[in-house]
């Protein structure tokens, strides 16, 4: 009884600092819903969205990109630059200076150490999921307290790759340091409530299931966050996510909802909520294969660079698909507001996005001459060929309702200009699955087309554009891990990705990059996009303070919620 | 009296079937629901030939359209006509649901059969049930497909090899439970006096099983039957949503309900069409089966 | 009957044996990769790397001894210890799931109160409606009550819970706003207020199964219950001068639970399996979910011990089944 008096005693002493503060936890409770639900709250042992947003309520960065794509400093105190000395002339090292005073949760200070020992904990052995954003880097060290020090083997134009952004944040050391190596897999404790610098603190985590959090009462920002508790529920379906929010009000925000635009409209009509979408980088395409998938060649030859495809490597007829297909009826079907029209791989920041929009309009007529023109006859059942190759087509995708509309009105059209179709749907975690003992990975593309998303994180396509380089093509040789789905192969092509790599100008990083966005799409029609694709999210109409970012975590701002009363 | 059924048998050979016949037909519900289910299946098979529109053919102009002349059930959010998608849906549907139903039921009956009525099969059987019972259903499909999809689609066509595909599927996951309730009902009348009887005067096993244990262990069967149709129709539209079951642009029951529970609140017609051809269909065949078990059973027959 | 027992618990060890090989060999032999989830951008080395670190390298053998120890040998200490306060577990592996890096029983564990309050439940309230349904359809066959009690039950059965799931959701959540359309697995129950919750958060998804479960069970019940008011039995039993009461309470519905006791033995092991569709429709998150999640995931130290927790419960009732079999119905003889 003692005991329990004094545990009261401690919590009202509590109270009482909070209200000092502003009014840190004044507006109760918040609830979040993701249809995915989080499995770990360590982004570094996961690839999964749901893992990484949820995760960047407690945990983060030292900087991040705000709704316009532009980085801002979270735990550094500002941004390093060449203008402002923080990145070395030859672009080889970049130093950051975090803020003084910031507290982990538990009371401690956060310092350059932190910092450090979490690049150590993901490229030491045996590796992890965010490897890709320590690429390239030679060491990390720490010069002081609040600074530290990265450099690169060689000069890097784009060198925000460690700890910008929610996939990459600072881990507390004194926390995980028995954690390391094989180790981690052990650390459930600590991977189920990493101590942060954020916001909320995990109070109660059920894998894959429902997140239970309060404020940090050591937040470095005076009166933040506004809510005193959060539940953070997974699971489900996009559906009942939105429904959630806008027809019933039990959840005050709902992540990604993929749902038909018309439903998503119906379900604003609620009244409870409204949806929000916003654009990054994302874009449906269709590959079109450059090498010959015929179940008749041997493992080693098919779908590799040394069986060219029958007919899609005639240009003519990748044009004339492409011709055929009308994106704007499309988009408006599949995604209505949360769909733009595309032409382009690289739709997005301004500066990399080609003016390219020939492609909006349909030409069916078009496409016919085209393809008459190119020697491709129509025969009696109306399927154009030309010295015995038929215009027959495999088109393949993953399982999603909004892919398979996609793929019967494409069927459609493709019919009309004679060429034939026949559809495949695969299960996404198998299409995906880069098992490379399955026949159905989009990497091997046992296929003629195939559809999917691709996208790149941040604000910088070099990566993402290097994919297509000759050689990086997945084949038996590398066990099918490339990058370069439709087996690609122009030299030029290379010559100026090795440009971009040594341009740090921005402006003139823009030029080269809309040249290879052109090179990929309107030039050569290898990959023919069809949607940009923007995200809607949903929220209660009494959450204030949310917007949507779609360059970094949807949850990148919670501190900054209150309730609209 | 405890052998009606051979005693009936053995002085009026002729007259049997005739019998059931005439009980079937004075039972008025099992009557309604042989015309429905027939109804249904005339309308799947003959329909699309007379109907103008084709299942997969797209018309943007016309996208979710409410009843009308033209479409009398409405149109789907990319204009293809309702009506013909749930007649083309019914064919595949239906007979899924027969031969995966007649697949089980098969394997069911002979594996309760053999394990009930012979004391040594028992225990094997039996474990082997329990085996099946107890494999996880979704990554035994990824197996199926991914060791049979290409062979067969190669052999059959990729729309009949799905077909067989799905059948053997949903036939090998869902004979267990009728095998263990015809075993146990086996069990029991095992231990009759009229087989008892049957026995005495001679009879063989495969005599005893098929005059003897199999009518009067038909009503299980049957009640699995009747729920074994349902059965399918519904783990075809789930392994549909999966991507495990045909090509996207291929309807099926299933799949239509499946597609139009989205759209509940927009369109409620689509999700009632569909939903009403699977409880048609099911609540038919069940009063055909509680008919014809009426029928077939000596002891009510002629009651 | 002892013996019978005995034998049948010894042959059931080797069966749960061949279960977990059968099953163990089915996981390798699907297609999957639990590295699936990596971004495309880490080179192949390093996914190599970590799918050792998750011990994928070894051959299958070992992976099959190191999993059949860790379940039957280092669990049941571990709930030894929990039980007792003891440490005899310690610093031994448990079986990890490769998904969340937690040991899977604690999460099957967390899983068992919502998986019991709804699916258990749902199949409770099932079966005390389905009962008394079918056993009054059959007594008054072609009944109104039978008829309209088939049809019912027949439109239940074939409507599928992806279906009445959200039609139940869109009626009593979002028009009439009586229950909570997501469930909350945060709850706990301790006064009458929090009961209450529990009550409405749990009416939607226990309806939804109930519905299922009431319509086969009934069906088998009914006809059941068919097969044995012809029997002469009852016939000497009312000739006799029983009451009604007796003779359909205490003889008829006694012989015909068997097939009925299958279907419901049978059936029991799968609260514990969950129900898919259902859980996920109102975010019910048993342990269900977490075995489609484990399975989309790849995660096959969780589906292969829910599975085989599963195959365990399976075996066992089985077992209950045919010795009530011997209960209900003297002549069945074991031996």
């Amino acid at each position: 009884m003692k005991m329990k008096s004094l545990m009261l005693g401690v919590v009202s002493t509590l109270a009482f600092t909070s209200a000092l503060h502003a009014e840190r936890g004044s507006d109760g409770n918040v609830g979040i819903i993701y249809w995915q639900a989080p499995s770990i709250l360590n982004p570094y042992l996961s690839g999964g969205t749901k893992d990484i947003e949820s995760s960047s309520l407690v945990i983060e960065a030292l900087g991040g990109y705000d709704p316009t794509g532009a980085m801002y400093a979270r735990l550094a105190a500002e941004i390093p630059t060449v203008a402002n000395g923080g990145i070395s002339e030859d672009l080889t090292s970049i130093t950051w200076k975090l803020k003084p005073g910031v507290l982990w949760s538990d009371g401690t200070p956060f310092t350059s150490a932190d910092v450090v020992f979490t690049a150590d904990y993901c490229i030491g052995e045996p590796g992890c999921y965010q490897e890709a954003k320590f690429e390239g880097v030679k060491s990390i060290d720490a010069v002081d307290d609040l600074t530290v020090k990265i450099t690169f083997e060689k000069p890097m134009p784009n060198p925000y790759g460690p700890f910008v952004g929610s996939q990459t944040p600072i881990l507390q050391k004194a926390q995980f340091q028995n954690c390391t190596g094989t180790k981690r897999q052990e650390c459930t404790a600590e991977n189920f409530g990493p101590i942060g610098t954020g916001a909320f603190v995990v109070t109660d985590f059920k894998p894959n299931d429902v997140i239970q959090m309060k404020a940090n009462e050591n937040y470095r920002e005076a009166g933040k966050p506004r809510f005193a508790t959060l539940v953070f529920k997974g699971g489900g379906d996009a559906a009942g996510a939105g429904r959630a929010v806008m027809e019933t009000g039990e959840y005050d925000h709902a992540w990604n909802l993929q749902l038909a635009p018309e439903v998503i409209k119906q379900m604003a009509e609620g009244g409870k909520g409204k949806p929000v979408s916003g654009f990054s980088t994302a874009v449906e395409r269709l590959e079109m294969n450059m090498t010959n998938p015929s179940a008749d060649l041997d493992a080693d030859t098919r779908s590799t660079r040394k069986a060219p495809h029958p007919f899609l490597t005639d240009i003519a007829v990748r044009k004339a698909l492409s011709m055929a297909i009308d994106r704007v009826l499309l988009t408006e079907i599949g995604y209505g507001v949360a769909g733009r029209p595309t032409c382009n791989l690289v739709p997005g920041p301004d500066v990399y996005a080609s003016d390219n929009t020939e492609c909006l309009t349909q030409d069916i007529e078009g496409a016919k001459a085209l393809l008459e023109g190119a020697g491709w006859v129509a025969g009696a059942d109306g399927v154009r060929s030309k010295d015995g190759v038929r215009l027959s087509i495999l088109y393949q995708t993953s399982t999603n309702a909004v892919r398979q509309d996609y793929q019967a009105l494409i069927k459609e059209w493709w019919s009309q200009i004679g060429v034939e179709t026949e559809l495949r749907n695969l299960n996404a975690s198998v299409f995906f699955g880069g098992d490379p003992g399955s026949p159905d990975t989009f990497q091997k593309f046992y296929a003629d087309v195939e559809m999917y998303t691709n996208l790149f994180d941040g604000t910088d396509p070099q990566a993402y554009l290097s994919a297509y380089r000759c050689g990086n093509e997945p084949s038996p040789a590398n066990n099918w891990a490339g990058e370069n789905i439709n087996r690609f192969c122009d030299p030029a092509y290379d010559a100026l990705l090795d440009e971009l790599a040594s341009t740090s100008e921005i402006n003139k990083r823009g030029e080269i990059g809309r040249k290879l966005n052109d090179m990929l799409t309107k030039d050569s029609y290898t990959i023919v996009p069809l949607t940009w694709r923007g995200r809607v999210s949903a929220i209660s109409n009494t959450l204030g303070g949310f917007e949507l970012n779609t360059w970094d975590s949807e949850l990148w701002n919670a501190a900054d919620w209150y309730r609209i009363k | 009296m405890t052998d009606a059924s051979t005693h009936q048998l053995k002085t009026n050979p002729r007259s049997k079937w005739l019998d059931v016949w005439r009980e079937f037909r004075n039972h008025k519900g099992a009557v309604a629901g042989a015309i429905i289910f027939f109804g249904i299946v005339l309308l799947v098979l003959v329909g699309p030939f007379l109907w103008p529109f084709e299942p997969n053919s797209i018309d943007i102009r016309n996208r979710n359209q409410g009843p009308s002349l033209l479409h009398p059930l409405g149109t789907d959010q990319l204009g293809r006509d309702t009506m013909a998608r749930i007649m083309t849906g019914g064919r595949t549907s239906i007979s899924v649901g027969l031969a995966a139903m007649l697949l089980s039921l098969s394997l069911g009956t002979a594996i309760g059969i053999l394990s009930g009525y012979f004391k040594k099969l028992d225990g094997i059987l039996m474990r082997f049930t329990d085996l099946f019972l107890s494999l996880p259903l979704l990554p035994l499909l990824l197996v199926m497909m991914l060791l049979f999809r290409e062979p067969l689609s190669g052999t059959f066509g990729p729309e009949k090899g799905m077909f067989i595909l799905i059948v053997v599927s949903i036939g090998v996951t869902s004979w267990m439970p009728t095998a263990r309730i015809v075993r146990g009902d086996v069990l029991a009348i095992k231990e009759r006096e009229f087989i008892l009887a049957a026995r005495s005067i001679g009879g063989t096993d495969a005599k005893i099983i098929f005059r003897h244990i199999l009518p009067n262990v038909f009503s299980p069967i049957m009640v699995s039957a009747t729920l074994g149709i349902a059965n399918a129709i519904i783990t075809e539209s789930a392994l549909s949503f999966l991507g495990l079951g045909f090509p996207p642009d291929f309807p099926t029951w299933g799949r239509l309900l499946n597609d139009a529970v989205e759209f509940i609140q927009l369109h409620p017609e689509r999700v009632f069409w569909p939903g009403l051809a699977i409880s048609l269909t099911v609540l038919s065949i069940n009063y055909l089966g509680d008919g014809l078990r009426d029928a077939l059973d000596p002891r009510i027959r002629g009651r | 009957m002892l013996k019978y027992l005995v034998r049948r618990l010894l042959i059931s060890v080797p069966t749960l044996l061949i279960i977990s090989i059968v099953i163990f060999l089915l996981l390798n032999l699907a297609p999957n990769d639990p590295m699936a989830q990596v971004p495309l951008t880490i080179p192949p080395e390093v996914k190599e790397k970590m799918r050792e670190a998750l011990g994928l390298g070894q051959p299958l053998y070992v992976q099959y001894a190191k999993w059949l120890v860790q379940f039957m040998w280092v669990e049941p200490q571990v709930y030894l210890d929990h039980v007792l306060g003891t440490t005899m577990s310690e610093g031994q592996q448990r079986i990890f799931s490769w998904q969340t890096r937690s040991p899977v029983m604690d999460i099957i564990v967390q899983r068992l109160p919502q998986t019991l309050w709804v699916v258990g439940m749902a199949y409770v309230v099932g079966v005390l409606i389905a009962l008394p349904i079918g056993i009054y359809s059959a007594y008054k066959q072609y009944s109104v009550f039978d008829q309209v009690g088939t049809f019912v039950t027949m439109i239940g059965y074939s409507v599928p819970p992806f279906f009445s799931g959200v039609f139940v959701i869109i009626l009593f959540s979002v028009q009439l706003g009586w229950f909570p359309s997501v469930y909350d697995t945060l709850h706990e129950v301790v006064d009458w207020e929090t009961f209450k919750f529990q009550l409405r958060q749990m009416i939607m998804p226990v309806m939804v199964l109930a519905l299922q479960v009431t319509a086969q069970i009934s069906r088998f019940m009914r006809s059941s219950m068919l097969d044995n008011l012809n029997q002469d039995y009852v016939r000497t039993a009312r000739a006799k001068g029983l009451s009604e009461w007796t003779v359909v309470a205490v003889h008829v519905v006694r012989n015909s639970m068997i097939p009925v006791v299958t279907v419901i033995a049978l059936n029991l092991p799968s609260i514990f399996g969950g129900a898919i569709i259902t859980e996920q429709v109102f975010k019910v998150n048993g342990i269900g979910q977490q075995l489609i999640i484990a399975i989309y995931a790849n995660d096959l130290p969780t589906v292969q011990t829910i599975t085989f927790m599963f195959a365990v419960l399976i075996v066992v009732f089985s077992l209950i089944a045919d010795i009530l079999y011997g209960i209900l119905d003297p002549r069945i003889r074991y031996d």
